[in-house]
């Protein structure tokens, strides 16, 4: 199995590279255009503020494949708010596979949220043996507020999408890189796609 | 709901682990990231790791270390000791540490705050914060508590805030080392007049200061070194109490 990270320069991979490892494969980081069209699975990372990393992916010139990809395409974290319609963060115009617009958690609780929250409602395979309430670990100022597409939601001061899904493509809010075993296994159900 | 965390601390020196660890059943004490996986697979929500040594390839070490702990283990770790450029932190990112933490730099240059912010993101960037009571005013302390500043505690604690911090290390250094708790008080106004996370650390010694650390002192999560290295406290026992308390954990 094939498995691609997109590089566009966007923050801290080595994490991911290393939970896939752990998983039993590799992964290869590249921003070569054929490359990720060949793969099998697609993940597209972030961190760091959302309008310099769409700078950079549209600087790499990768913002117009993405959505014509194929293959299952996970989108972590502020790769995951990038796939939406737009960011509240600097203004940003998103790639627009999920019909969401992010936005800032209010100062009724502390931001940015950092550590383990609860998933529940979830409606998709990339949630396959994973509890109820399973704890996952997240470090995010914005949030994709409930939508169509929300296949997992979590509660800090509101309801927000903890995970999104449209066709082929999956974004998860939360790092299973990050999140013990349960990210092992959502990690697994994804590369099991 | 977002759980309190527990985040055990390991001091490392030249690449190793220093302060007696008692951990039986490791195979070798010293290993950091032998210890980091025991750590995770036994329910700690996060690490710290604070580098200690004072040599010339503490750098590159450091980073080697990081890598391999990134390698290994599943759950979110920070480093911090003697990072002081923007440099430094992108190395230890590139190596997979998740968050890095500055201390005495931050207070000798208040805009490396903003720089790291503005260049990796606030959520990556915590800020530790050592500080004594001396005649009813909190005072912070430099290089382990040798130096003392003009600064007010919580003065310097709202400024980081506003420079862009992510999170505050807050350790008191009235209770660091005794065993009496956690400084609830001084944790519980920096709480409330913040709006960004607070770790508490320093006087861990009970379950029930724990407990009272996230009621009393409204931490966001709690620190610990010898108590966890020397088995005092199981995280499982900790967190199965908190969780009768009603305090949300994950287990």
């Amino acid at each position: 199995m094939k498995i691609v990270i997109i590089n566009y320069g966007a923050g801290n991979i080595q994490s991911i590279k290393f939970a896939i490892k752990r998983l039993g494969y590799e992964a290869v980081l590249t921003d070569d255009v054929a490359e990720i069209k060949a793969a099998d699975k697609v993940i597209f990372p972030g961190v760091g503020e959302a309008s310099s990393a769409m700078t950079k992916l549209r600087d790499s010139g990768l913002d117009a494949l993405v959505p014509t990809l194929k293959q299952p395409v996970l989108g972590i974290c502020l790769g995951m708010q990038l796939m939406c319609n737009a960011s509240e963060e600097g203004n940003t115009k998103g790639l627009g596979i999920f019909d969401v617009n992010v936005v800032k958690f209010n100062n009724e609780v502390k931001v940015p949220q950092i550590g383990w929250n609860e998933i529940s409602n979830l409606k998709s395979a990339l949630f396959s043996n994973i509890k109820d309430n399973a704890h996952i670990y997240l470090v995010h100022s914005f949030y994709a507020p409930i939508c169509e597409e929300t296949i997992a939601t979590s509660g800090y001061g509101i309801n927000y999408s903890a995970a999104l899904q449209k066709d082929n493509f999956y974004g998860t809010q939360f790092h299973p890189e990050k999140s013990s075993t349960v990210g092992e296994q959502i990690l697994r159900n994804f590369l099991g796609m | 709901m977002l759980t309190k965390r527990i985040i055990p601390c390991l001091d490392i020196k030249n690449g190793r682990t220093v302060k007696g660890i008692n951990f039986v059943d490791l195979r070798d004490a010293g290993d950091p990231v032998e210890l980091a996986e025991i750590y995770a697979a036994s329910g700690a929500d996060e690490l710290v790791f604070l580098d200690i040594s004072a040599t010339e390839e503490r750098r590159k070490t450091l980073a080697e270390l990081v890598y391999h702990v990134a390698e290994k283990v599943n759950i979110p770790f920070t480093v911090g000791g003697g990072i002081s450029s923007v440099e430094d932190v992108d190395i230890l990112l590139q190596n997979g540490a998740d968050k890095v933490s500055i201390n005495s730099s931050a207070v000798k240059n208040p805009q490396l705050i903003n720089d790291l912010v503005a260049k990796f993101g606030s959520q990556c960037i915590v800020v530790a914060i050592d500080a004594k009571k001396i005649n009813d005013e909190w005072i912070v302390h430099l290089v382990g508590g040798k130096v003392l500043t003009e600064l007010n505690l919580f003065d310097w604690a709202k400024e980081v805030e506003e420079r862009g911090a992510g999170e505050i290390l807050f350790t008191s250094m009235n209770n660091d080392g005794t065993k009496d708790g956690f400084a609830n008080e001084a944790l519980n106004k920096l709480s409330t007049e913040l709006n960004i996370p607070i770790i508490a650390s320093g006087g861990a010694g009970s379950i029930q200061h724990f407990t009272d650390t996230f009621v009393k002192g409204k931490a966001d999560a709690a620190l610990a070194a010898s108590v966890f290295h020397f088995k005092e406290i199981e995280i499982i026992d900790l967190k199965r109490q908190l969780k009768k308390e009603g305090i949300p954990v994950r287990l």
